[in-house]
């Protein structure tokens, strides 16, 4: 009976932890699937877009999270195959300083333009 | 002075609107992955159209020659346009062309192949898309021409013309 009950709480923690592994990498696959562009519908995401291009990528990056592969790799994998556009949050490498960099700029410049007015009010 | 100066930065700011906004108006909405950009060919395994095997990339492209990917399909009305380029592309002894049956149901491919001839040396399934997607493809037909390094050096978006069959064969000799 006691050996019973010890299979029964074992049997029923891993099948926990199994779905509790499952639904992390739903929310992980959504976060993804989210972040990319369906090349076929440009304005819509891949997780919105029904497009045989967007159901493909689905499987891919089902594939490659159940494969162990993290997030930024999985973008990695896609932006090698179809470039930078196919990520609606674009990372920063050489071809994108000037748009994470320039709003910074602006900023600085401001900034700058400010004080110096306020000082000269003052 | 000091206006003189303002005024000129204001100009200067909207020459360089003007020239970002005129040069967008030329620019495409729609966007095209890069077509010239080396890539190695991706490791996979797909099963054949024929003995229903699985082989592995390594196995197909394992000839030192030229090889091209061709991604079609028996219900893609621009692959039925290009299929006597690819006819006449595989009379060529310096290349061998692999196909890529797309999202594809198998009698009707197979109808496709017996009606226009089959120019493949080998014809791989991708049942799910997601052998295209390894390559890089995004819909169909698109043919991609890998040198003898195993690189895809060209991919051609959409049906191949008498032109880039030219082009193809000037690169090949």
């Amino acid at each position: 009976m006691k050996i019973l009950k010890i299979f029964i709480i074992l049997f029923l923690v891993t099948s926990f932890s199994e779905l509790k592994s499952d639904e992390a990498n739903d929310v992980l696959k959504s976060k993804i699937l989210k972040n990319i562009r369906c090349l076929i519908c440009q304005g819509q995401s891949v997780y919105d877009s029904e497009s045989e291009f967007a159901s493909s990528i689905k499987l891919i990056v089902d594939k490659k999270i159940n494969e162990g592969m993290t997030e930024g790799l999985i973008y990695e994998f896609l932006i090698e195959k179809y470039g930078d556009w196919i990520i609606f949050d674009p990372q920063l490498n050489k071809n994108t300083y000037i748009l994470w960099l320039l709003p910074l700029l602006l900023f600085l410049v401001g900034g700058v333009i400010m004080r110096k007015k306020l000082k000269f009010t003052n | 002075m000091k206006n003189k100066l303002s005024l000129f930065i204001i100009v200067i700011f909207l020459s360089f609107c003007f020239v970002i906004f005129y040069k967008g108006l030329n620019t495409p909405n729609n966007y095209t992955p890069k077509v010239n950009e080396k890539k190695n060919i991706p490791t996979f395994k797909a099963k054949d159209f024929y003995s229903d095997n699985y082989i592995n990339s390594d196995k197909i492209f394992e000839e030192n020659t030229f090889y091209i990917v061709n991604i079609w399909a028996s219900w893609c009305v621009p692959c039925r346009t290009e299929h006597p380029l690819l006819m006449q592309l595989s009379k060529n002894q310096s290349i061998k062309l692999i196909g890529l049956n797309y999202r594809d149901n198998f009698n009707n491919a197979k109808k496709f192949i017996n009606d226009f001839g089959n120019p493949y040396s080998r014809i791989l399934i991708d049942k799910d898309g997601t052998l295209g997607i390894e390559f890089g493809a995004y819909g169909v037909p698109e043919t991609f021409l890998i040198d003898k390094n195993k690189d895809i050096i060209k991919k051609f978006v959409g049906p191949i013309n008498q032109e880039i069959v030219n082009e193809i064969k000037l690169i090949i000799k």
